[in-house]
């Protein structure tokens, strides 16, 4: 567990560094620093799935910032403009609302279980009973189809946007040259 | 390509569209389903038209029917799940019969999900495959 505490303190102070430093190419390769920390902590939770995306992912982000920093312009101009009132307001709106946020998530997390302990309310049940109401020998048909019929609804709907999307990009009648 | 891609080819073309349909068609008993499936078959119309090339005009027929039958998939799909709104209670309601564990015929509507979930994803990569395949001829003209 301490590995993770290291991490996380690592990736926020990163991720300060990244808002606040007046380098451009320091600021993206901090932010950087919180994608692969993200991406250890991932593989300490024992996902590495999710790790090998969340590499893939942080790599190809920090290449595009800095492809498009070497293009443009190595120094944040942001930094010395002076705040005025409407920042001011704006900021302290962020903060009630990331103080309320914090106090209404520790009240949360109270009520979940443990690390690791997961209560498998649902999912024991679709274990146990899935057999016997769906008759069917592939589990996991049973809950992706019968179950979770909506959720697959929703991937297919996805697959067919994104197909969609590809065939007008990529049409040939009707495009303007 | 060369002529050793195309006999392969003309072997195992066959085999790989059986073997989709498999895993389609019995995505309730063993590891698989429509989507496995359905790329599995896609690829074998892809391995055809990477091994024997083909020409504009027969790209935009296949184009044309991959988009029909992406569409009809994905009906069809919404059907089923309209009929269980229908003859039972709620939407995605089982209201086929049952059947026995491990046969063929079991699980109520399962199995035409698939059917149609692989027809759907089928059509749909074969038709971004086309799609992708003739940006060639548009950046000719």
């Amino acid at each position: 567990m301490i590995e993770l505490y290291i991490l996380l303190i690592i990736s926020i102070g990163a991720g300060i560094v990244a808002v606040e430093i007046k380098d451009l190419l320091a600021s993206a390769i901090s932010l950087g620093i919180v994608g692969f920390s993200v991406a250890i902590m991932f593989i300490l939770t024992q996902a590495p799935d999710l790790a090998i995306v969340q590499i893939v992912v942080e790599v190809l982000t920090v290449v595009i910032f800095v492809g498009v920093i070497l293009k443009t312009t190595h120094i944040d101009t942001t930094l010395e403009d002076k705040l005025n009132v409407r920042d001011y307001l704006t900021k302290g709106i962020f903060a009630l609302f990331g103080i309320f946020f914090l106090l209404f998530s520790i009240l949360a997390l109270k009520e979940l279980p443990q690390f690791g302990m997961p209560i498998m309310k649902i999912a024991s049940h679709y274990l146990v009973k899935g057999f016997e109401e769906i008759r069917a020998a592939n589990q996991v048909a049973a809950v992706i189809l019968d179950f979770r019929g909506y959720d697959t609804l929703g991937e297919a709907t996805v697959l067919f946007t994104s197909v969609i999307g590809v065939l007008t990009i990529l049409r040939k009648i009707g495009k303007i040259k | 390509m060369t002529i050793i891609v195309k006999t392969i080819t003309k072997i195992l073309v066959g085999l790989i569209f059986l073997y989709g349909i498999y895993i389609i068609t019995h995505g309730h008993l063993t590891p698989g389903g429509g989507f496995a499936g359905g790329v599995i078959i896609s690829a074998s119309f892809i391995l055809l038209i990477l091994a024997f090339g083909s020409e504009e005009i027969k790209e935009k027929i296949g184009y044309i029917y991959s988009s029909i039958f992406e569409s009809i998939g994905g009906l069809s799909f919404l059907l089923i799940a309209l009929f269980g709104l229908i003859l039972g209670s709620y939407f995605f309601y089982n209201f086929l019969p049952k059947g026995k564990v491990f046969m063929l015929f079991s699980s109520g509507i399962i199995p035409l999900c698939n059917i149609a979930i692989g027809i759907k994803v089928s059509a749909g990569l074969f038709a971004i495959f086309l799609a992708i395949a003739a940006t060639r001829f548009i950046m000719k003209e």
